[in-house]
């Protein structure tokens, strides 16, 4: 790790403005990303900017029923937070399905959404990574892509976003919350994930020095019967394969309200808009479910190693589908 | 037992300033004891407890917070310490393998560990071990299923599994006393 100065910031205006002036510096709040990354040169900033102890941590009614995860908030208070496991349980499962619990009682939620690709060539700075060093190359596209990409993925990089939560936000529309000197702005939560197209350098519409101040999950009825499948290589402690959130009613045999998402196949997380479409009204059948995932994942594009993940979403979503169908009592 | 909360008598950092890239003095409170060093700011918990405060207890395994051999208690929390910069500890409470003793009286979970013969080689017991107090501590330790899934950040190399689970299982049984420094 190179050297680094450090402050520790009291106030969000001070925060803003120290990160703001210096191009070489960041912000620092969990770290278990960036710590990791700058111990490997991936990231090197010259000053750190300790935001832990800014007043974001905590959750928030919002006006009209939905709530406000300040940015701080460390995945596991917000994973114990008892209205965010009644209203939108597959939030819950989401966090808790990550990570362990040391990382959990670290890692913020603003920092989860900030966290950086697990593709081990962005992790090597010896090799060429269109989104560590642009202009290098992809060395995922012919290398090692096991666990790489299949929906969103352009010629310049196949990483796939690494978040869970993530698939739960952008199945529930939730907004970001940011601040910078410019003042404060919300950016709808499936324009805060950038798809990599032609400059993979650039996963968030962020400015240098803009905060995630807090997430808001608007209030969603459906959300209170969801849930999130996580399908991985092993039982606990790893990445999804690829995993599912959804959220949906059922009345008369019939889909009334569908949310649905991907992780673990796409280089962001995937709002599966198309399967949605297909769903919503359909009679709650495996026939529909089976229709609804193979039309979401017919853009789906292999790379060698990862073409198994298209076969495996399909089921997942199957999976998810039917066991929400069977919670509705309608199969 | 012994609680460390009330004791924060290392004094404020002033926040505004700027400190290092070079050697900066950092205080910190490790065990209920106020301990000062002199380290960079890029210098990991971790380091600076088994380098500098001769802590060597906490263990470094992964180094990329992968393996939990280095967990320690950040506010009664578990946490990696090889991914917390010592510098950011300041103001608040660190606890390691050393602090869970009472003297020469081992916590009751060191000594399940030594009694359900939970490790071999030993050298990811101490992350395990804070795991271990923490989620029983929590509500966590409700049958192996949960037991598995809470303590699958730490993992052990030459596969001490079921013992490890008969080790909190068996405090868990005799009365909760995993509630060390709560």
């Amino acid at each position: 790790m190179r050297p680094v100065s450090y402050s520790r910031a009291t106030d969000v205006a001070t925060a803003i403005g120290a990160v703001s002036a210096d191009p070489q510096s960041a912000f620092l709040a969990g770290g278990t990303t960036q710590v990791d990354l700058l111990r490997i040169y991936v990231e090197q900033p010259r000053r750190l900017v300790d935001i832990n102890d800014l007043p974001l941590n905590r959750i928030e009614e919002l006006p009209g029923g939905g709530l406000r995860l300040g940015g701080l908030a460390r995945m596991s208070d917000v994973a114990e937070e008892p209205e965010l496991v009644r209203r939108y349980p597959m939030v819950a499962e989401a966090l808790l399905l990550g990570a362990s619990p040391q990382l959990r009682n670290m890692a913020t939620i603003a920092g989860n959404l900030m966290q950086r690709v697990r593709c081990s060539y962005f992790r090597d700075v010896a090799a060429g990574c269109n989104k560590r060093a642009p202009g290098t190359g992809c060395s995922a596209l012919d290398g090692i892509n096991r666990g790489h990409a299949v929906l969103g993925t352009s010629d310049c990089c196949i990483a796939t976003h690494p978040s869970d939560l993530g698939v739960a936000l952008v199945a529930l529309d939730a907004v970001v919350q940011t601040e910078s000197p410019a003042g404060q702005r919300s950016i709808p939560i499936d324009d805060f994930f950038l798809l990599p197209g032609q400059t993979p350098e650039r996963e968030h519409p962020l400015t240098h020095g803009e905060l995630v101040t807090g997430i808001d999950l608007p209030p969603t009825p459906v959300a209170a019967t969801s849930r999130y499948i996580k399908i991985r290589d092993r039982e606990s402690y790893e990445f999804a394969l690829a995993s599912v959130a959804v959220a949906m009613s059922v009345a008369d045999g019939r889909i009334t309200e569908i949310r649905l998402a991907l992780g673990g196949v796409a280089t962001k997380p995937w709002r599966a808009r198309q399967a949605e479409r297909l769903l919503d009204g359909a009679p709650a059948t495996t026939e529909s479910f089976t229709r609804a995932a193979e039309a979401e994942l017919a853009p789906a594009v292999p790379h060698g190693m990862n073409a198994f993940k298209i076969e495996l979403a399909r089921r997942t979503m199957v999976r998810a589908l039917e066991s929400m169908a069977q919670r509705e009592g309608t199969t | 037992m012994k609680s460390y909360r009330a004791l924060r008598t290392a004094p404020s950092p002033d926040h505004a300033v700027v400190r290092g890239p070079g050697e900066v003095e950092v205080h910190l409170q490790v065990n209920g004891e106020s301990r000062r060093t002199t380290i960079e700011p890029r210098v990991s918990l971790l380091d600076a407890l088994r380098d500098r405060l001769e802590l060597t207890g906490t263990k470094k395994g992964c180094n990329q917070g992968a393996c939990g051999a280095c967990t320690v208690w950040v506010d009664g929390r578990p946490v990696l310490s090889c991914l917390t910069l010592a510098i950011t500890c300041e103001n608040r409470e660190v606890t390691t393998i050393e602090g869970l003793s009472d003297g020469d009286t081992l916590h009751p979970m060191q000594q399940a560990f030594l009694d359900c013969d939970a490790f071999q080689c030993g050298y990811c017991t101490p992350g395990q071990i804070m795991s271990a107090v923490a989620l029983l501590a929590e509500g966590h330790a409700g049958d192996d299923t949960e037991i598995r899934e809470w303590m699958s950040g730490n993992i052990c190399r030459c596969a001490a599994y079921p013992h490890i689970r008969a080790a909190v299982r068996r405090v868990r049984d005799e009365g909760g006393r995993g509630d060390a420094s709560r």
